[in-house]
């Protein structure tokens, strides 16, 4: 079990990689898909990276774009789903 | 036959008025706090069998041998799926998805064996009702739907919902179970009423004044003004030029129009069906452009089929290049877009030329990522992207309108 920090910062590093961009550490509520900092190809590889690295299984089907839509929402997404 | 009462969805505004008027009973008890089950089953069998009837009997007895074939494929899935340790073995689910669109595809594939005649176990709607039907079997395979939320009577009501049934929007099983079991409360209520009301106002105004414009009106005065320069070069003459814009206009306005009527009627149910068009045209480049255009049955193949298909390869690592894997993507979904519209040149083309308009768009982004600074983005780049991408759009559309085949093989 990861605790929240932990998941934090791993969110927060594979967000940053998949983004290109420093904007998500600028402003942790941007809405990702509005701004196309993330599309499809990278909402897939974040869920793997999410199985990866913290063990959360969440299938494609669970993931729905206005609850996974910021990064504080997907950190506290993935602390729900431990 | 004509002493029967046939009535298609949304045919003119007096279908929407007979329909907003059975409707009344339902809406007084939502207002009072209270979802009349009966009554609502009731109106919508009364306009299900008004659709159906007629010269229109032999669909409706399709429509029922489709729903009985359907509740057996997925409740056969959902047994297998929701008994403790379910195996949930790949090869079952392939096996539910492909018995689920076998009625699909032959009549999809009728008139393209059989000389253009379409087949008997066809009925207004099956496409609708199969994206329904195979994306509720793909969230029972990932346990999304399990036996918590699954309801075999709510399934089948959320099939055949009347407001969707011919067109769409499609909606997906827990969005819309999640608003049948409540009734929303009267504030929001009211807010819903007020939404529908300007929703058939607009729906009016697009299908039947907009609509009507472009597509009866000027259509075949374009047409026939680009059938006369046929001998041109590949056919183009400024007629061309008008059929490319004028059916690109008629296309939205008609599809966009329905769209409405089928989210208001919704709202006045109570359900809160998703919206299907976003200001398309004003997109700024072609992915933004799907984002907004037929939005429930786009997100529909983003969700079930390409996400799920990257997601599968991403995880075996068959391709390690993610370019790759996002145009295999691309051309996967769009191709079987194309098969789903008809088998035509035509549509085929249509695909492959918006796979290929997705893969460039790609390429183009990581082009400006990586060359950060090196061009300027103001309101005029924005307002050229998005007339670029408009162009685009309505050349796709030409495409799609199949009145290429017409101008150079007829």
């Amino acid at each position: 079990m990861a605790d929240e920090n932990e998941i934090r910062n791993v969110v927060m590093e594979v967000l940053t990689d998949l983004t290109g961009s420093d904007e998500i550490t600028k402003d942790p509520d941007v809405n990702l898909f509005e701004t196309g900092l993330l599309d499809s190809m990278g909402t897939v590889q974040l869920l793997l990276e999410l199985q990866n690295r913290l063990g959360i299984d969440a299938p494609v089907s669970e993931f729905d774009r206005t609850e996974w839509a910021t990064p504080n929402k997907i950190i506290a997404k993935v602390a729900s789903l431990q | 036959m004509s002493h029967w009462i046939n009535l298609q969805p949304y045919e003119n505004p007096m279908y929407i008025l007979v329909l907003v008027i059975a409707l009344i009973p339902l809406i007084i008890g939502l207002f009072m706090g209270k979802r009349i089950h009966w009554y609502e089953t009731l109106v919508s069998i009364v306009f299900l069998l008004f659709m159906f009837d007629g010269d229109k009997l032999s669909q409706g007895i399709a429509l029922i041998g489709y729903i009985i074939i359907e509740m057996i494929i997925v409740l056969a899935y959902a047994h297998y799926r929701m008994k403790p340790n379910s195996p949930n073995k790949t090869w079952v689910f392939v096996l539910a998805v492909a018995l689920s669109i076998v009625q699909l595809a032959i009549v999809k594939l009728t008139p393209l064996f059989a000389d253009g005649k379409s087949s008997l176990f066809g009925f207004l709607g099956i496409s609708y009702l199969t994206f329904r039907v195979v994306g509720t079997i793909m969230e029972i395979r990932d346990g999304s739907i399990n036996a918590k939320n699954f309801d075999p009577k709510k399934f089948i009501h959320f099939v055949l919902f009347m407001p969707t049934i011919s067109e769409g929007p499609i909606d997906r099983y827990r969005r819309w179970v999640k608003d049948y079991d409540q009734v929303p409360d009267r504030e929001k209520y009211v807010g819903m009423i007020g939404k529908a009301v300007h929703y058939l106002m607009l729906g009016l105004f697009y299908n039947f004044i907009l609509g009507y414009l472009f597509g009866t009106i000027m259509l075949p005065n374009v047409q026939h003004l680009a059938m006369l320069s046929r001998h041109n070069f590949l056919g183009i003459s400024w007629g061309l030029v008008g059929v490319m814009y004028v059916y690109s206009m008629y296309l939205f306005f008609n599809f966009a129009g329905y769209s409405l009527f089928a989210v208001a009627i919704s709202y006045l149910m109570g359900i809160e069906t998703p919206m299907n068009f976003n200001k398309p045209f004003m997109a700024y480049n072609i992915k933004d452009f799907w984002n907004r255009w037929h939005m429930t049955l786009s997100f529909w193949f983003r969700d079930y089929i390409y996400m799920r298909l990257v997601f599968f390869l991403m995880k075996h690592k068959w391709i390690k290049s993610r370019v790759t894997i996002a145009n295999l993507g691309y051309l996967t979904l769009f191709m079987i877009m194309a098969i789903w519209h008809g088998e035509t040149w035509y549509y085929m083309v249509y695909g492959l030329f918006h796979a290929c308009a997705m893969m460039i768009n790609d390429a183009w982004i990581r082009w400006k990522r990586k060359h950060k600074g090196l061009l300027p983005s103001n309101k005029f780049t924005k307002a050229m992207s998005t007339f670029f991408a408009f162009n685009v759009v309505c050349f796709s559309f030409l495409i799609f309108s199949g009145f290429l085949n017409t101008l150079w093989f007829k």
